[in-house]
């Protein structure tokens, strides 16, 4: 694979939920090895994108492809094998408060059939070591553990299985800003030291800054502007300026001030 | 002027509910008979439906039993059949009173357990989790909820038989006076093997009808607490009404001809 097939790509996809339009056409590529950040306000599609890309949401139209391969249409057993490649950090974390925190992290591997339940265990312990977390919150239950800590599980898993392909839903939402840092380097080394491509959304623009390496904006329903995170303080584009300055003023309008 | 309007859409939201869930249900009951299949999951659903529900349907038939067989002997003295007693008792217990009170109790226990535990999972992601990590959900947490109450139901409804028919011969002998052997001996004469079976058969569906409420409702819940809140509701009453429909119509089934 060369940098002329990305690695995912979407063409004009549309996502609408009754008379709601949410995706008007995104096009968007995520090249191998590449950390994509996509920026919006709330409620612009951000995370409808993702879940088009993961196969829970079914776009009208437009195509995704992951490797080349359009991934909209297939059957199930060929979207199980491709979701194999994606590993993903929810908003909440979405643990599962039923199993103990190492069972969370192992389970990607578990549900693969990688190993047995007793190396399983090894690998999420030293998974938990590597987002900076002891070995004794293995053992514990996710309902204990502070919402930093849940986001670092969420964050194990999502690498327990050495994905190739890492979405990262808003990563430092609700927390404070030195565990956003904390989370912005894991995330960073991650990527760094598993080769893998991640996509992010998020609205932390200090968070977009550190870990991407191309920062996506979308707006109505479309990407409007895309460039290194260098390149965003002189964009010229009214959108991205009064975005990433956080002004109420601009041609952004939201819905609240109608 | 559009009199026919309001009566269409409720008429046709009617049908796609309907649609929606024969479609949730085959699918759910097809991923029953495809691997991957969860053993521990299926155990521990087991346990939660059937061994944790033994104290509230055994209170419940242990009651009814009694209540029955005083009523029976209130009505039958006044035209001195005191001895059809026992005979009214075995047959409404195995046949009616046990499935459908144990199918009652188990809908509103588990019914809503299920439904606000899935639908907390979806509206916290875990669902979407779930196909992330190349997990099915339908056979990580549907099948193995069907499995359970399929299996289940039957034998709690067999405990609640045998608990039930025990609180009539406790309020006969004890209250009412009647001779101990001879109760037990009308009770077994007039026992015969289609009264339980068809009692266990019905206990089967209402398992797999509990189950499926509850799943279906928790996992088409949305918008956070008051979603998860409603599906618990619908999953309940839907339950409910489901098991007092089934019930007619598989007693029609077994005993018409």
């Amino acid at each position: 694979m060369t940098e002329q097939q990305p690695k995912i790509s979407l063409r004009d996809v549309h996502k609408r939920f009754g008379q709601k339009v949410v995706l008007n056409g995104v096009d968007l590529d995520v090249g191998v090895g590449e950390s994509v950040v996509i920026i919006g306000g709330s409620g612009t599609g951000k995370s409808v994108t993702l879940k088009c890309i993961l196969g829970l949401l079914t776009p009208e139209q437009g195509s995704v492809e992951v490797d080349g391969q359009p991934v909209i249409g297939m059957s199930a057993r060929d979207r199980e094998e491709t979701n194999k490649k994606f590993g993903m950090l929810f908003q909440g974390g979405a643990l599962f408060d039923s199993l103990p925190v190492w069972e969370n992290v192992a389970f990607g591997l578990l549900a693969e059939k990688r190993c047995t339940r007793h190396e399983a265990k090894d690998i999420a312990i030293q998974k938990l070591a590597q987002v900076g977390l002891p070995a004794e919150v293995g053992d514990l239950s996710p309902s204990e553990l502070s919402g930093g800590m849940q986001k670092r599980v969420g964050l194990a898993r999502a690498i327990a299985t050495d994905p190739e392909i890492i979405f990262f839903d808003e990563p430092t939402t609700g927390l404070d800003p030195i565990m956003a840092d904390v989370i912005n380097e894991l995330i960073k080394k991650c990527v760094r030291e598993l080769g893998a491509t991640a996509l992010s959304i998020t609205h932390d623009m200090a968070s977009a800054r550190k870990i991407a390496h191309r920062i996506a904006m979308l707006y109505d329903g479309k990407i409007i502007w895309q460039g290194t995170p260098d390149e965003i303080d002189n964009s010229g584009n009214p959108f991205v300026e009064q975005f990433i300055h956080g002004r109420a003023e601009g041609p952004i309008t939201m819905a609240v001030r109608k | 002027m559009n009199f026919f309007q309001p009566i269409g859409r409720i008429f046709l939201g009617f049908l796609g509910a309907a649609g929606r869930l024969t479609l949730f249900a085959i699918t759910a009951i097809s991923h029953c008979f495809r691997p991957p299949i969860y053993p521990r999951i299926i155990l521990r659903q087991m346990v939660e439906i059937g061994y944790f529900s033994l104290p509230v349907v055994g209170l419940t038939t242990l009651f009814t039993g009694m209540v029955l067989t005083l009523q029976t002997y209130t009505g039958f003295a006044r035209f001195s059949a005191e001895g059809a007693v026992a005979n009214v008792v075995v047959l409404g217990m195995t046949r009616e009173l046990a499935p459908v009170l144990a199918g009652l109790m188990v809908a509103g226990r588990i019914g809503a357990a299920m439904a606000a535990e899935i639908g907390t999972m979806r509206v916290t992601e875990q669902i979407d989790a779930l196909t992330t990590l190349s997990t099915n959900p339908f056979k990580y947490l549907v099948a193995p909820r069907l499995i359970a109450g399929l299996t289940m139901l039957p034998l709690l409804v067999l405990v609640g038989d045998v608990i039930g028919i025990f609180g009539g011969y406790l309020v006969s002998v004890y209250k009412l006076g009647f001779n101990p052997s001879l109760y037990l001996k009308s009770t077994y004469n007039f026992l015969e093997f289609m009264d339980v079976f068809s009692g266990l058969v019905k206990a089967a569906v209402f398992g797999v009808l509990i189950t499926l409420m509850g799943c279906y409702h928790g996992y088409h819940s949305r918008g956070g607490a008051q979603g998860v809140g409603a599906a618990t509701t619908n999953a309940v009453v839907s339950a409910s009404i489901l098991i007092l429909c089934f019930d007619y119509i598989l007693t029609e089934l077994f005993f018409a001809t």
